[in-house]
């Protein structure tokens, strides 16, 4: 053993110093720290120096991470109209500052309730809030992401059915979304079909048969047309069918028919536009909410309101006879950890926008995508593609692939959106355009003024 | 202390609890009009949504949304944050969750605009320091595990072994073998181990642990056979112990043509030490949460990584980070025809990948190896002076964790869930209890390497303290946490009859009451 831990390397994080392990291994009444590892059969032991980098000071360590994420375009300021699952929106600084107390950030998953409530209020709160805004009894405490929560929701339709069959779902559904579905079910009895979209963008959703387990659609949906949920909630009612509304973009339900007065029996998907990066696409906010009579078939972690030994409110987590540490094999799901520090940046947006901006702040994404849509619609050879009501995004047809207007926007520092090609070659000239209140009227002009210099 | 108005949540003052304020739900907080966001003036034209979208089509705004300032709500949040504790709150030794310091670096390196600001579908031609980074990661955790390949897109452990498990069924279906149906998991796993197998519609068939606490060789061999499809061990086990037949056990499960699952909830007692690749294991997974310390959060989010042998490969989720030969480019590759698909939206906790791959460069290889050295010094020390105190049902030199049981203490009418209780009022987060199964009344200890030994020295000494206590005054320790803001919750009430929402419509039933009085 050397004198002093290493500054240069690992040192910093570990408090044991040369002097305290010796005295240690004398405690234990062990030769050396080798001894500890006798349980290790010497011939599955590894005897190198494991394979990795060499190890870095903090400085140095910020300069090389800073290094890599300089190499990516929104370091260098790229202009970018990508949503299609994951949403440029606003983080408050206070969001950011609150989710990173220690006592947030660090603690563990609220078993004990006396030291976590916290946690455990925090979580109340935001199954509260989104029961509000999804219309619907009871949330979870938080998922994965969305595509692995819309994947959940088939299942528990599955188990509430007593039974595999079809799901119907929406061509509208997130490609992602349904991937991720086809892959959690891929020993089950489950089989998928999709639903079209018409010209407005909408689905059309026919009476499901008594062998439908779930039609699912999503509001708004992938081409951001806002879905006439009371009509497909009302088809759907009174069969065996459970009707899942999935979402990607939840702030659009500030101004939508809540999925619940539409019928919805589960509402599953993403809540990261609350208070979250985009992250590359995770960690997101996936959730899941239903009507009460499904409560005990809910995947996930559950918050419930309860009192102490004298009769003081408090929370505590609930109906944990669901969940894998209790009942094992017979869990809802598997899932243990989800996403709850993520789910508290999302809570404490929503407290913070509140009842007025929460409607002020979709308004604002509203116009901004109209004021984007009419200028490239104005575009020469640039149409809209559907002309059902949309929120934050679009569709539009190009002339020419959308994958080379894209590449080309791109060496101008703007990203006009996702090109549709990637999920579905028929609409390879199509491009899904987001905006939000992140981006200005300048911001737009100049996404316009690219692509139709690109287009020429 | 029981006042009728001294109900945790009223505006009574309490003369125990100092400067930890008391804090009711936001929703009984603010006033109409307050607003707490901040928005740039309009500078598109307005859009009337009820015509654009047809009045029906609209709601209103949302009945019992908060009304409140960016004040009430920083207030509001620190406030019961102050109820919580986290790992800088002190000593955290929950076992099976490497409860271990996170960096504060961390924090700052992943808010980088190139990081935070990044889109999953922006060009790879923009994304060459992402996809450089998870090129990197999953170099570095092949190089720890000893396996060919790393999945970097599970979530979380739980959904790692959904992918490890997956991509077994889909190695054997590969094969024209289908008629793989069971899954051996030992009796000392995780509950997300039989959990897994029942979601991939596969059989778990419990194995028993021996005497020494390791799995029984015997038991194994019995049910190994032509139908089974996996064993999901956690090596070290949950009991804190190598599983030192490791050579037995994969002889036996690839003799039948079984794949062999590890758990790697335990890597942290390994790291540097012994390679899961190297012992016969299939496919490993790795909490990132847990031995690359990215924050727990409250309970997420996680990452779930797993590595796989070179004859998985072909399975690992889609897309892959490859390189182009020619342009040296990274790219994410979707053509993978034998992908059992996505399990995540788009590739996985890229933020949390982050934070993990900056812990490695910090440590290397030698600092990786003494996070183990450290970890499994610091549990023994538990183990060794605690060993007279508490009853100890494995007494062998233990890995990264100790397990203790109530068994003494019982005696007296105290459990381990009191213990637990009291210990809270010492100052520490309690450690794991009743888990695992196979231990009664178990005291899962996991110190992690992030402690010092004075900070060991004092917990042992309030450990001790219980103990003693539980002989002299059983009832004191019974009623504990005497020191928290609240008492024991009552969670059968909670469980009874759930209240699971605030809502505006019943607001009456929340609001603050005196002791007893709630519906």
């Amino acid at each position: 053993m050397s004198a002093t831990n290493d500054p240069h390397g690992p040192g910093r994080y570990q408090p044991l110093g040369p002097d305290d392990r010796r005295r240690m291994l004398e405690v234990i009444g062990v030769e050396s720290i080798d001894e500890l590892f006798a349980s290790i059969p010497a011939k599955l032991r590894y005897a190198g120096e494991l394979a990795v980098e060499p190890a870095l000071s903090e400085p140095e360590l910020i300069r090389h991470l800073g290094e890599l994420a300089t190499r990516n375009g929104p370091a260098a300021g790229m202009l970018s109209f990508l949503g299609a699952g994951c949403y440029p929106h606003f983080v408050p600084t206070h969001v950011d500052a609150l989710i990173q107390r220690q006592e947030f950030m660090t603690s563990y998953t609220p078993y004990q309730a006396e030291i976590s409530q916290g946690t455990l209020q925090a979580i109340f709160e935001f199954q509260s809030l989104v029961a509000m805004l999804t219309g619907m009894d009871v949330c979870n405490a938080s998922m994965y992401d969305g595509a692995s929560s819309v994947a959940e929701a088939v299942l528990m339709a599955r188990r509430l059915n007593r039974s595999g069959g079809r799901v119907l779902w929406s061509e509208g559904l997130h490609p992602a979304y349904r991937e991720v579905a086809r892959t959690y079910a891929t020993h089950l009895d489950l089989t998928f079909e999709t639903l079209p979209v018409g010209a407005d963008g909408r689905t059309s959703v026919p009476a499901p048969g008594d062998d439908v387990v779930a039609v699912v659609l999503q509001q708004p949906n992938f081409f951001g047309v806002v879905e006439d949920l009371e009509r497909a909630g009302a088809t759907v009612a009174g069969g065996a069918a459970k009707f899942i509304v999935a979402t990607t973009e939840p702030l659009a339900w500030a101004l939508t028919v809540p999925a619940g007065e539409a019928g919805a029996d589960i509402v599953a998907g993403e809540l990261a536009s609350f208070g979250n990066a985009q992250s590359y696409g995770g960690p997101l906010v996936g959730f899941m909410a239903s009507k009460q009579e499904y409560v005990r078939n809910l995947p996930g972690r559950l918050a419930g309101q309860t009192v102490d030994e004298k009769g003081r409110r408090g929370f505590a987590l609930t109906l944990a006879t669901r969940e894998q540490h209790i009942r094992r094999a017979k869990a809802t799901s598997n899932i243990c950890t989800n996403t709850a520090l993520c789910a508290l940046a999302t809570c404490i947006h929503l407290c913070s926008l509140g009842r007025h901006g929460i409607r002020q702040l979709a308004l604002h994404n509203l116009a901004k995508a109209t004021y984007a849509r009419r200028q490239l619609t104005a575009i020469d050879g640039v149409e809209a593609v559907f002309d059902g009501p949309h929120f934050n995004e679009f569709v539009v047809r190009l002339p020419v692939p959308a994958g080379d207007i894209v590449d080309a926007c791109a060496g101008r520092g703007v990203v006009p959106g996702v090109v549709l090609g990637r999920f579905d070659p028929a609409r390879d000239n199509e491009l899904l355009v987001c905006a939000t209140e992140v981006h200005t009227r300048a911001d737009i002009d100049k996404l316009a003024a690219t692509v139709a210099e690109v287009c020429k | 202390m029981s006042g009728e108005n001294d109900n945790g949540n009223g505006m009574a003052p309490r003369d125990d609890q100092g400067q930890l304020k008391q804090e009711g739900l936001i929703f009984e907080r603010g006033g109409a009009g307050r607003v707490g966001f901040s928005l740039p003036e309009l500078d598109v034209p307005e859009v009337d949504v009820a015509a654009a979208w047809g009045e029906d089509n609209v709601r209103g705004e949302i009945a019992g949304f908060p009304e409140v300032s960016e004040v009430d709500v920083i207030r509001h949040f620190t406030r019961i944050s102050q109820h919580n504790f986290g790992v800088e709150s002190g000593l955290f030794p929950l076992g099976s969750c490497t409860m271990k310091y996170n960096p504060k670096v961390h924090e700052r390196v992943v808010r980088h605009p190139g990081f935070a600001g990044a889109h999953p579908y922006m060009p790879a031609s923009v994304m060459q320091g992402g996809l450089d980074l998870m090129r990197r990661l999953e170099a570095a955790l092949a190089a720890v595990t000893g396996m060919h390949r790393v999945t970097l897109q599970p979530a979380a452990g739980a959904q790692g072994e959904l992918t490890g498990v997956m991509m077994i069924a889909a190695y054997h279906a590969s094969r024209g073998d289908g008629k793989r149906r069971k899954v051996l998991i030992p009796d000392s796993a995780h509950g997300t181990n039989p959990a897994t197998a029942s979601f991939c519609g596969l059989e778990p068939v419990e194995i028993p642990s021996n005497s020494e606490g390791t799995t029984d060789i015997e038991a194994l061999r019995a049910e190994a056979d032509e139908t089974t499809a996996a064993l999901m061990l956690t090596n070290p086990n949950t009991l804190g112990l190598f599983e030192d037949q490791m050579q037995q056990i994969a002889e036996i499960m690839h003799g039948c043509g079984a794949q062999i699952y590890c758990d790697g909830a335990n890597l942290n007692a390994i790291l540097g030490k012994t390679r899961p690749g190297d012992i016969g294991i299939d496919v490993f997974h790795i909490n990132l949460h847990k031995t690359f310390t990215t924050p727990h959060g409250g309970g997420g989010p996680g990452g779930g990584p797993v590595a796989v042998g070179e004859h998985l490969a072909p399975f690992l989720p889609r897309p892959t980070v490859e390189v182009d030969s020619d342009s040296g480019q990274a790219f994410l590759d979707w053509d993978r025809p034998d992908s059992i698909g996505k399990v995540q939206g788009f590739y996985g906790n890229f933020g949390i990948l982050v934070r993990a791959y900056a812990y490695i460069r910090a440590l290397g290889a030698v600092g990786l190896r003494q996070v183990a050295e450290d970890a499994v010094l610091n549990a023994n020390y538990i183990q060794k002076r605690l060993e007279g105190h508490y009853h100890l049902p494995h007494p062998r030199l233990c890995m990264h964790e100790v397990i203790f049981s109530d068994r003494t203490q019982k005696k007296h009418g105290v459990t381990a869930m009191d213990i637990c209780k009291r210990l809270i009022d010492h100052g520490y987060h309690p450690p794991t209890v009743y888990f695992p199964l196979v231990v009664s009344g178990a005291l899962m200890i996991e110190p992690t390497e992030t402690v010092s030994r004075e900070d060991l020295d004092t917990f042992i000494e309030a450990m001790i303290a219980i103990a003693a206590e539980a002989e002299t005054d059983p009832e004191h320790v019974r009623a504990a946490p005497h020191s928290t803001f609240l008492s024991r919750l009552d969670e059968a009430r909670a469980a009874r009859k759930p209240i699971l929402a605030w809502r505006p419509e019943t607001a009456g039933e929340h609001e603050p009451v005196g002791a007893g009085a709630t519906g």
